[in-house]
């Protein structure tokens, strides 16, 4: 509840819930009555969040940062929209006065990746923070846990990305104290995709990919199904392959995914009356403010994404080992640090299995570069020798 | 730093952001830190103060440097002290250093779409005595630090730190750890540096050194020039 009690948001969004909510909540304006399984103080759907900055959207005096030009509406109408009862601020073309540029430049530039294989998800960042030529900041982090579970990598604006990746959150723990259990990393980057929406057109500037691993936690409701536990390990193959397909070879995946299965008692479906049934296992997804949602088996995203692309889509399978996605993951950033003036200095590798993310100590590619130049002149010097034979 | 070689057609705009000068820098040690910042005020080719520090105190254990905007310095230095209150007493106790940095975040980023233009430092001990250093960017993004230069001269200064206190890019060398006596040898050195070639530093120095007895001040000329 950081951001609400700094901020005073009761004024905000008060107006904007019903009249019929507004009369109970505000009897008991900052209790949460769990007993109805409705929290009514601030928020009673998940669309009902706290956007810090929601009140500069269209008080801000000087339009900074409103890169949209259109010029039809006027403010008051766009005032009158912001306020009225729906459960998103809506989103509106901001009025068209020119953006008065920043005297101080942003940190951006970056390499993040992360690909999924039959050991789960591997992320992997560079950590060089710049800002237009100056590195701000050569040991900065830039894949940020977000639960046991899941962690986001991030790229565009430092503080954007640290900051929405905190409501991240914020939301997803409250979802799983109300609901039981874990939001899935699908619904996790729809949350995100809808709460960076009303920002599309300011130069607010997020790509994360959301690493997570699904499915976990047996609510009572479900425990009934857990029986049919070894008729799905045939179902849980069909629905894989088909997102195994998408960018990478399938090599056997069903010993792989029993062997998994085996490790912890978390891939059961399931299978509860009123859902659906839900994939469970390794999940990614791409997220970007400017409204992309994607799912996938491999993403790059930053300025030296091309060069991680060349070296990831050479190497990635859907077969490989733990240790072998470790290093295609870190040659990757290392070969785009090389390339990529923005991205430098240490690389970071997080691994999400169904136990949870682990980090591997974050390693120093300047050591990297030496021990390569003392790999190629033996090289040199043994073809030297055959050459000379 | 206006460009005053015009050849075409120039468009005259308001900005309601001012630069006015001031390297600030924070180093933290095992069981102190040194905040310490130049007391020149400027715009433009103008100098308004020659004794305007850039170091506030906020709590006994906690000095804020910032530099930048000097109106926005005032403005969010009292936005600060007025939460430290409110947390005093709610809370019944001072907020620590961590804390203070974690507050500071959420102030800036609230203002996301119009930013204080202010670079913070935060220098300070930690609950466990040992020194602290946050550094911001002018939207909110911090991370702990040992030592951190902002301001007009970090680009010259920070270098200087990775190498003397970082040991960074060095071979063979031992990595003493920084005796305070050193520390604030080395932050004198380090601005009288600065103020040879940063326009915008100079005229004194102010060193706040934070110990667990408290913080002690000290004041040095530089360069008037």
């Amino acid at each position: 509840m950081a951001l609400q009690d700094l901020c005073n948001f009761d004024g905000i969004f008060h107006e904007s819930i019903s009249t019929v909510r507004h009369v109970m909540a505000s009897g008991k304006k900052k209790m949460c009555n769990y007993a109805a399984g409705v929290a009514l103080s601030n928020s009673t759907s998940l669309f009902h969040f706290y956007i810090p900055v929601a009140e500069y959207l269209d008080e801000s005096p000087i339009q900074f940062g409103q890169i949209s030009t259109t010029q039809s509406l006027s403010r008051n109408p766009s005032q009158e929209l912001f306020l009225s009862p729906s459960s998103l601020p809506a989103s509106f073309p901001f009025a068209a006065s020119q953006s008065v540029p920043l005297p101080f430049p942003m940190g951006h530039g970056t390499t993040t990746l992360a690909f999924m294989f039959q050991g789960g998800v591997l992320a992997a960042a560079d950590t060089r923070s710049s800002c237009s030529g100056l590195v701000a900041c050569p040991a900065s982090q830039k894949i940020l846990p977000i639960h046991s579970h899941m962690v986001g990598t991030t790229s565009g604006t430092s503080a954007d990305c640290a900051l929405w990746k905190r409501i991240l959150s914020r939301e997803l723990r409250l979802y799983q104290l109300r609901h039981g259990r874990r939001l899935s990393t699908s619904g996790a980057a729809k949350l995100l995709s809808h709460m960076l929406h009303p920002f599309k057109g300011t130069e607010l500037c997020v790509a994360a990919t959301l690493c997570g691993w699904d499915g976990g936690e047996l609510d009572d409701r479900c425990y009934d199904h857990r029986g049919s536990e070894t008729d799905h390990s045939e179902d849980r193959e069909t629905t894989k392959t088909p997102k195994a397909n998408l960018e990478t070879t399938v090599s056997a995946p069903s010993e792989k995914v029993s062997l998994s299965k085996t490790q912890s008692s978390s891939f059961i479906k399931q299978q509860c009356s009123k859902r659906k049934i839900r994939f469970s296992g390794p999940s990614l997804f791409y997220v970007c403010s400017d409204g992309t949602r994607l799912e996938g088996t491999l993403f790059s995203v930053g300025s030296g994404s091309p060069y991680a692309y060349s070296i990831l889509d050479q190497g990635v399978r859907w077969g490989l080992t733990v240790e072998e996605a470790t290093s295609i993951a870190r040659e990757a950033v290392y070969r785009a640090t090389h390339r990529d003036a923005y991205s430098g200095n240490f690389v970071d590798v997080y691994h999400v299995t169904s136990k949870g993310w682990t980090r591997r100590t974050r390693e120093d590619l300047k050591e990297e570069y030496y021990r390569e130049k003392e790999r190629k002149k033996l090289e040199r010097e043994r073809q030297g020798t055959t050459l000379s034979e | 730093m206006k460009d005053y070689h015009y050849t075409g057609a120039v468009e005259n705009r308001f900005s309601p952001y001012a630069f006015n000068g001031g390297t600030v820098l924070a180093v933290a040690g095992e069981d102190f830190a040194i905040v310490a910042s130049d007391t020149r005020l400027s715009e433009g080719y103008s100098i308004h103060s020659r004794d305007s520090p850039k170091c506030y105190k906020l709590t006994d254990t906690t000095v804020i440097g910032c530099s930048g905007f000097h109106g926005d310095c005032l403005t969010l230095t009292k936005i600060i002290d007025a939460r430290l209150k409110m947390y005093k007493h709610s809370n019944n106790k001072t907020m620590t250093s961590g804390a203070i940095a974690a507050m500071l975040s959420t102030i800036l980023y609230s203002r996301r779409f119009f930013p204080y233009y202010v670079y913070n430092i935060i220098g300070g001990l930690d609950e466990e005595g040992k020194g602290a250093v946050y550094s911001f960017d002018p939207v909110g993004s911090y991370q702990r630090d040992t030592y951190k230069a902002g301001g007009s001269a970090s680009a010259m200064l920070q270098p200087l730190l990775d190498n003397q206190i970082g040991f960074k890019n060095m071979e063979g060398v031992q990595h003493v750890p920084l005796t305070r006596e050193k520390a604030v040898q080395l932050v004198k050195d380090v601005f009288i540096s600065a103020a040879e070639r940063d326009v915008y530093t100079g005229d004194a120095l102010r060193i706040c050194i934070i110990t667990k007895e408290g913080t002690k001040e000290e004041t040095i000329p530089l360069r008037k020039d």
